[in-house]
């Protein structure tokens, strides 16, 4: 497997705050990796760094995206990449869409501008993709305005968009989150069967573990602007080893726990990373210790798990 | 769709019978009159005020007066001028296409440069192009149009010897230069305020718009900047501007009324003026009906083009 994504000490500052400190991580073409975390934690804006669609941000860092350094690409370049070997779909369809324009026509101008397709060439690969993304009677649907379809059907729409130039790499930023269950499965089983068909390798950011689990080949996550811990989905599901992780899997809601058991949850919330010393989740963790006043380092412990904290499980 | 127009032009109806109504009632109660200035003329005697006052149906109540009017009106006779006997329709309607000549290419210039310039304040956003913008923007709406217009012919026509002081031909050269370069200087004039305003107007709805979650899929998807801003920013801001443009017929009317006064443009306006200095009933009247058309019918088009922009609003129900 060849590296497609080299992420290298990002940072993003907004004026004295750090959303995104310092996080490295690395990705194989085809693979999938699932970026979890609470919200707030700097997922998604890591995600709109790497497609340099942050305004009024500072960057600090590298992402080496096939050769290239996604940080350091003017905004001509950049633009020739996106939508184009870089695309990205996001959590509210009903809003990432254009109110006013043919949801056919919002596929069709990506062909138009990367290819250079004509208007009918565009609309007739529009139409594949529409079959592709599972759309049922895509030649009315092209006509359609976003506002005449369900939130499943216009995130079917984004994707159609985001894979129409066939992209290497996919951030899907909470691509479910705003769709009802049963639609989610859906839209999760046509990611997962995209980037097999296609190769394309896939950033998956969202809060919802359960998501995570039958989709991805490795897990990263994220708390207070930092990667605490990384590792295979499997591993790190069968043996969490840092106390957040542990925390977030056991917040899962279990469907054989008492109809009067507490949910469990993490107690705390989260620091910002402006006023954080050591370990930024020592305030909340029963483990914390003098120690953690240092910040830990995100050191490999072998077969591919890497965590930083002092006292992993 | 068919529906709601007929239903609209219902509506219109009644509203411009109101217009005559409120237009009717208030030039009759202002005081004077078309012959009161004949009454300090010792040459007129009473019986001719009284007989002209006949002859022109004066002496009748108001609301006889006003009856005969909207019959009249209804069945295309407008009346005659107190001032000259000349029949109203053709004293009226003869100066419609100079009027939208100047606010047909005032309305354009404004719209080009005030959605531009809008534009580019957004983007630029609280940098010294938006606040520049927006210090001129404000200087041109806070002080009038007619000094605006004054200053120009001083500066145009007195100083500079550039552009004629006013009217729409020299007499005798009829010819499109000569036209052209009468046209300008009112046409700038009017088009000042306006561009301010739809200046402001973009500005606000493209930083809202430019916030918004397409917006950025837009620039997701690698399109370029003009594509980003125009075809997709525009777009969405189009919905509030051309409602905008509605609203904003009945202030285009009464500047161009201003603008044409300055600059001696015989349009509908500078008639409008003298017609009101001679309390010329019939024309008054006629221009009132024509002025309150035009902004009835411009608000409907204004609807109209909103919902063929936006597929989410249906004229289905009134």
């Amino acid at each position: 497997m060849t590296t497609l994504l080299d992420v290298r000490d990002l940072t993003v500052r907004f004026g004295q705050t750090r959303a995104v400190d310092g996080i490295s991580f690395t990705l194989d073409e085809g693979e999938t990796l699932g970026l979890v975390g609470e919200s707030g934690c700097g997922k998604s804006t890591a995600a709109l760094a790497l497609m340099g669609l942050l305004e009024a941000a500072r960057l600090d860092g590298s992402a080496s995206f096939g050769g290239r350094d996604l940080l350091a690409l003017d905004e001509a370049r950049m633009r020739s990449i996106r939508g184009a070997e870089l695309a990205m779909i996001f959590q509210d369809p009903a809003t990432a869409l254009h109110p006013l324009i043919r949801v056919g026509d919002q596929v069709a101008e990506v062909l138009r501008t990367h290819l250079g397709s004509n208007r009918r060439e565009a609309t007739a690969r529009a139409l594949d993709l529409f079959r592709k993304v599972g759309i049922a009677a895509p030649e009315v649907r092209l006509r359609a305005y976003p506002h005449e379809m369900s939130g499943g059907m216009c995130q079917r729409v984004m994707i159609a968009a985001a894979i129409a130039c066939s992209p290497r790499l996919l951030l899907a930023d909470e691509p479910t989150t705003a769709l009802d269950v049963t639609v989610q499965a859906q839209i999760l089983g046509l990611l997962r069967d995209l980037s097999r068909e296609f190769g394309m390798a896939m950033i998956l950011i969202t809060h919802d573990l359960g998501v995570v689990a039958g989709m991805t080949d490795r897990v990263a996550v994220m708390y207070a602007g930092r990667i605490v811990e990384a590792a295979p989905t499997g591993a790190l599901f069968a043996a969490p080893a840092h106390p957040y992780t542990v925390g977030l899997l056991g917040s899962v809601p279990r469907l054989d726990a008492g109809w009067d058991d507490d949910l469990a949850t993490i107690p705390g919330s989260v620091q910002t990373a402006a006023d954080a010393s050591g370990c930024r989740f020592a305030p909340r963790c029963a483990r914390a210790s003098n120690a953690c006043r240092t910040e830990p380092a995100l050191i490999p412990t072998g077969e591919g798990r890497a965590v930083a904290c002092w006292h992993p499980a | 769709m068919r529906r709601y127009v007929a239903a609209r032009l219902g509506q219109a109806a009644v509203l411009l019978l109101g217009v005559s109504v409120i237009g009717f009632a208030l030039m009759h109660l202002a005081p004077g009159g078309p012959l009161a200035l004949y009454t300090l003329n010792p040459t007129v005697t009473a019986q001719d005020i009284e007989r002209v006052k006949h002859l022109f149906g004066l002496d009748q109540p108001v609301y006889v007066q006003y009856v005969k009017w909207v019959y009249g009106f209804l069945s295309g006779h407008w009346g005659y001028s107190f001032f000259g006997g000349r029949s109203v329709a053709p004293i009226v309607l003869e100066r419609i296409p100079a009027t939208l000549e100047l606010m047909g290419s005032s309305l354009l210039l404004a719209l080009a440069m005030g959605v531009a310039i809008g534009i580019w304040a957004a983007v630029r956003r609280n940098t010294l192009v938006d606040y520049g913008t927006a210090t001129v923007a404000m200087l041109a709406l806070s002080l009038p149009t007619f000094w605006f217009g004054l200053l120009a012919i001083y500066v145009f026509a007195q100083v500079l010897g550039w552009l004629p002081a006013g009217g729409i031909e020299t007499t005798g050269n009829g010819s499109l230069i000569d036209r052209l370069t009468h046209l300008l200087l009112p046409m700038l004039v009017l088009a000042l305020v306006l561009t301010a305003q739809w200046s402001r107007y973009t500005r606000s709805a493209m930083i809202d718009i430019l916030t918004q979650d397409y917006i950025r899929t837009a620039r997701a998807k690698g399109l370029g900047p003009v594509r980003v801003l125009v075809g997709h920013g525009l777009r969405a801001a189009l919905v509030p501007l051309v409602t905008l443009a509605g609203l904003q017929l009945p202030l285009l009317v009464g500047g161009a009324l201003v603008t044409e006064t300055v600059f001696s443009w015989p349009g509908m306006g500078l008639l409008f003026i003298s017609a009101l200095d001679n309390r010329d009933y019939p024309v008054l009247m006629a221009i009132l009906m024509v002025g309150a058309l035009f902004v009835v019918l411009g608000n409907l088009a204004a609807d109209i083009a909103v919902a063929l922009i936006d597929p989410r609003i249906r004229l289905s129900h009134v």
